[in-house]
């Protein structure tokens, strides 16, 4: 009779949304939710990781029906959530190394597909994710993560990204961005912070090693995160998701801050969220109120230098510069503006 | 307990829970609500938030039972109300206000069109109360006190019901039918409305019925006139009585050239009405600017759309014949039109003065304890007593702007004062929560929508015809109106802080029935506050 609404008030910008169909309802708006780390955990206050995993985990438990083993990097998220003899965690999980969470992933789903056989199965119900931080990913387990990735091992590797070594007290890592004051990268000298042209993009890494599925993602956008770990637990072989999690700590932002500051990091073009297959990008979450990079850097104490007097102006264009070069590399803005 | 341990190991596995990290916290999330600013605005004391809610699901009958719990009048208010509320809307500094009054219209038709009923009335309370005038403030004042179970019969000197609403507004703006409906329905829960009656005298019509109690609203009826030298040949009119007029068999005769005096919403409404009945030329004189100007601006502009014109900073001095001579003025400091001395006569085949109403107060006369101000009747704007203990007033005969909305209002705070009154009682006076001030909103999580534009007839259409000026929304266009709510200030279940709390601590009890903090783990990082959508949690310190 009359046309259908298109719009539900929040649609799904908010968690939930009693106006939506329950198959559009987000797993975290479920009573149901599997809390996968659950509270009494340690972080810090505003933790983003801790919000991140929780989103990540409990959306693929959900995808497998809580046939799902964790193996887990050194790092934040290890220490704070199972210190001797207590554990957040309520799945089977494991932690052996820093470096080398991605090769206990893969000997697990290699376990897995020797059990299914004997069962005569192709493959195992069970599933696999390798999780870290971007220390345990990007620097110290980058070769166990790339050797999963050139085997197409059938794992989920999911970095959650803060940006420095945040547990042993914020030192640099390979993904921490140009400029950001670490322990290592003090707000001294000529060009203070960390230093430019340094770092890596772990994402388009993985991309290069044509693996079936990758992703990135931040902790501002619920429904677009759980699709990708739905979708990436849809898919066998080697996949890798990157969630950007704010980190108050490292980052010497508020604590109410740290969903803002990961919606901020999308919403400059500092931080693209796309999804790319064997390769190739598929989709990019456009866009929806560009803003300047002073939006997001001014919230964050490790930035504190680049602004007031004398300020480093010309670090802040660059950082610009490097955001609108995303936005130009994964048309991020839509053509007609916004 | 003892149990098989591997090597090295020599406590058993347990869970974080152990840990309460409630401990760490500083300042604790509180779940508040706010006073949204629709509701405080609304001179009728509506829910507005509270039926959008009903509606944003589709579900428009439990949405209108939510609002004819204050107003009986929807499909009145979605035509005639000023809608101020709209003006108020936090989405206004979003995009544009949520288009309220046409969710209501919505509503009101959707119960014609159904035949929805009010409320059953309470127990008998077996007192019986007095309603003098069948307009808004009388016939919500009726329902109001019908509903708490008191026999109520309305006295009305007129042949039908609806007071100003009939006889003042113009019925491209009121269609006569839906006015009716709405009336029709107080009379059927049982309110005895006795048409043609005029009470001549308060005190002895309550000694004759043996009334506990009255609520008074006549409204104000009098055309207010002004000296203006005229030969015997002009042809000069009361606003009131062209508006009257048009309800009868015979319609007033203005000519071609007609001139109206004024610039209230009255002035407006002869002016359009002239134009329909045909004059080639509507002009209003009036003697400040626009801006100054009380009518409303959306109606200026509608007028101004029709062709009606207007000479700015005017006064009429002097009708002689067909001939008017209009005075040019300039505006002081502060505002006032002062006389500038130059002159200029304008041809009228007619002129109507639209310069505000008296009330006819000649009812009261001999009542002890009143106390009349500036022609209208004092009363406790608490409780709308007034001086005489069981005599309450409303409505344009006291003292507040005058539409149809205010008397409402009127209306039904008296009915709630009465019905107290006559039990001994007073009404406890409610706390009101703070302002759901813009500020808390986060518009982040909202759809961008614009306002729904309800469709105009065609200019040229409505001159020429009484035909409504304004149509109705569609139901998908009044779906999609009422989802545009941000619901300032009250919790409307998005789930959000029980999604971002990193930690757990957020319990939802279901549909219904909102959520709870488990401060036994809360850290108070506040994420949940900073992202509630509406602004309805508050970070309160914890006492040290």
């Amino acid at each position: 009779m009359n046309a259908p609404v298109k719009f539900y008030q929040t649609g799904t910008f908010t968690v939930g949304n009693r106006l939506l169909e329950a198959d559009q309802r987000s797993v975290q708006s479920s009573e149901a939710r599997s809390n996968s780390l659950n509270s009494g955990h340690r972080a810090c206050q505003g933790c983003g990781e801790a919000l991140g995993a929780r989103y990540v985990v409990d959306a693929a438990m959900r995808a497998t029906g809580n046939q799902l083993i964790a193996a887990n990097a050194t790092g934040c998220l290890e220490v704070f959530s199972t210190p001797y003899p207590e554990t957040s965690w309520q799945l089977p999980w494991i932690h052996s190394l820093f470096g080398n969470a991605a090769a206990v992933g893969t000997g697990i789903a290699a376990a897995l597909k020797v059990k299914a056989h004997k069962a005569g199965k192709a493959l195992s119900e069970v599933r696999v994710i390798a999780q870290g931080g971007d220390g345990g990913t990007t620097d110290i387990g980058f070769g166990c993560l790339s050797g999963m990735f050139e085997r197409n091992d059938d794992v989920l590797y999911i970095c959650y990204d803060n940006e420095a070594y945040m547990n042993t007290g914020v030192q640099r890592s390979s993904a921490t961005p140009m400029g950001a004051r670490t322990a290592t990268t003090m707000a001294v000298g000529a060009h203070p912070g960390a230093p430019a042209g340094q770092g890596k993009n772990l994402p388009l890494i993985a991309m290069a090693h044509e693996i079936p599925y990758v992703a990135t993602a931040t902790v501002a956008d619920l429904h677009d995160l759980e699709a990708k770990v739905e979708k990436a637990m849809s898919i066998r072989g080697a996949r890798y998701l990157h969630v950007l999690v704010p980190c108050p700590l490292g980052w010497g932002s508020a604590s109410h801050d740290t969903v803002l500051l990961a919606r901020l990091a999308r919403e400059t073009g500092i931080f693209p969220v796309f999804e790319a297959e064997h390769g190739e990008v598929t989709s990019v979450t456009k866009i929806r109120h560009h803003v300047p990079v002073e939006d997001y850097l001014k919230l964050q104490k490790r930035f504190a230098h680049l602004f007031g007097t004398p300020g480093q102006p010309e670090m802040v264009a660059h950082i610009q510069a490097d955001a609108d070069r995303n936005i130009r590399r994964f048309k991020l803005l839509d053509e007609t503006g916004e | 307990m003892t149990m098989e341990k591997p090597f090295a190991i020599t406590l058993n596995p347990g869970s974080s829970l152990a840990n309460k990290t409630g401990s760490w916290r500083t300042e604790r999330p509180v779940y508040v609500d706010r006073l949204p600013p629709c509701n405080v605005q609304c001179p009728a004391g509506e829910d507005i938030q509270g039926w959008l809610f009903h509606a944003e699901s589709g579900n428009y009958l439990e949405a209108w039972q939510h609002l004819v719990q204050d107003n009986p009048f929807p499909s009145i208010m979605g035509r005639v109300c000023y809608h101020s509320c709209e003006g108020q809307c936090n989405r206004g500094q979003i995009d544009a206000p949520v288009g309220i009054n046409s969710v209501e219209r919505f509503l009101g038709d959707e119960a014609l069109k159904h035949g929805w009923k009010l409320p059953e009335p309470a127990a008998e309370s077996g007192k019986h109360v007095l309603v003098v005038g069948a307009g808004p403030s009388g016939m919500s004042a009726a329902y109001q006190l019908r509903r708490l179970g008191h026999r109520v019969t309305v006295k009305e000197a007129g042949p039908l019901m609806g007071g100003m609403m009939r006889f003042g507004i113009p019925k491209y703006r009121l269609p006569r039918e839906v006015l009716e409906a709405e009336m029709q329905r107080i009379v059927a829960m049982g309110v005895t409305v006795e048409l043609g009656v005029k009470v001549d005298n308060i005190a002895d019509t309550m000694a004759q019925g043996k009334f506990d109690a009255a609520f008074l609203a006549v409204g104000a009826h009098i055309a207010k006139r002004t000296y203006i030298p005229a030969k015997d040949s002009a042809h000069i009119l009361d606003a009131v009585s062209v508006l009257r007029s048009m309800e009868g068999e015979d319609q007033p005769m203005l000519g071609r050239r007609v001139v109206v005096y004024g610039g209230g919403n009255t002035a407006i409404d002869v002016a359009r009405t002239a134009k329909r009945l045909g004059a080639t030329e509507a002009i209003i004189v009036y003697r400040r600017n626009r801006e100054k100007m009380p009518a409303h601006d959306f109606e200026v502009e509608e007028a101004l759309q029709e062709g009606v014109m207007v000479k700015w900073l005017s006064t009429i001095k002097q009708a002689d014949g067909g001939t008017l001579t209009v005075e040019k003025m300039v505006l002081d400091d502060k505002g006032n039109p002062q006389p500038t001395g130059e002159f200029e006569s304008l041809e009228a085949d007619s002129l109507v003065l639209a310069l505000g109403q008296d009330v006819d107060l000649s009812l009261l006369e001999g009542v002890q304890g009143l106390e009349v101000n500036n022609g209208v009747v004092q009363v406790d704007p608490l409780t709308m007593m007034t001086g005489h203990p069981g005599l309450f007033a409303g409505g344009d005969m006291v003292p507040a702007d005058r539409n149809v909305t205010i008397a409402v209002g009127h209306g039904k705070k008296a009915a709630h004062h009465i019905d107290a009154w006559l039990r001994g009682e007073s009404v406890a006076a409610v706390v009101k929560h703070a302002l759901a001030s813009f500020e808390r909103i986060n518009s982040w999580y909202y759809s961008d929508a614009p306002k729904t534009v309800r469709p105009q007839l065609e200019i040229a259409r409505r001159t020429s015809s009484f035909d409504e000026v304004q149509g109705g929304l569609t139901e998908s266009n009044a779906l999609f109106e009422a989802r545009r709510c941000l619901s300032c200030g009250n919790c409307f279940e998005c789930d959000n802080c029980y999604g971002v709390c990193p930690d757990n601590a957020v319990i939802k009890l279901g549909p219904g029935k909102r959520f709870e903090f488990n401060y036994d783990y809360c850290k108070g990082c506040g994420i949940c506050a900073a992202e509630c959508p509406c602004g309805a949690i508050d970070m309160v310190a914890e006492e040290s």
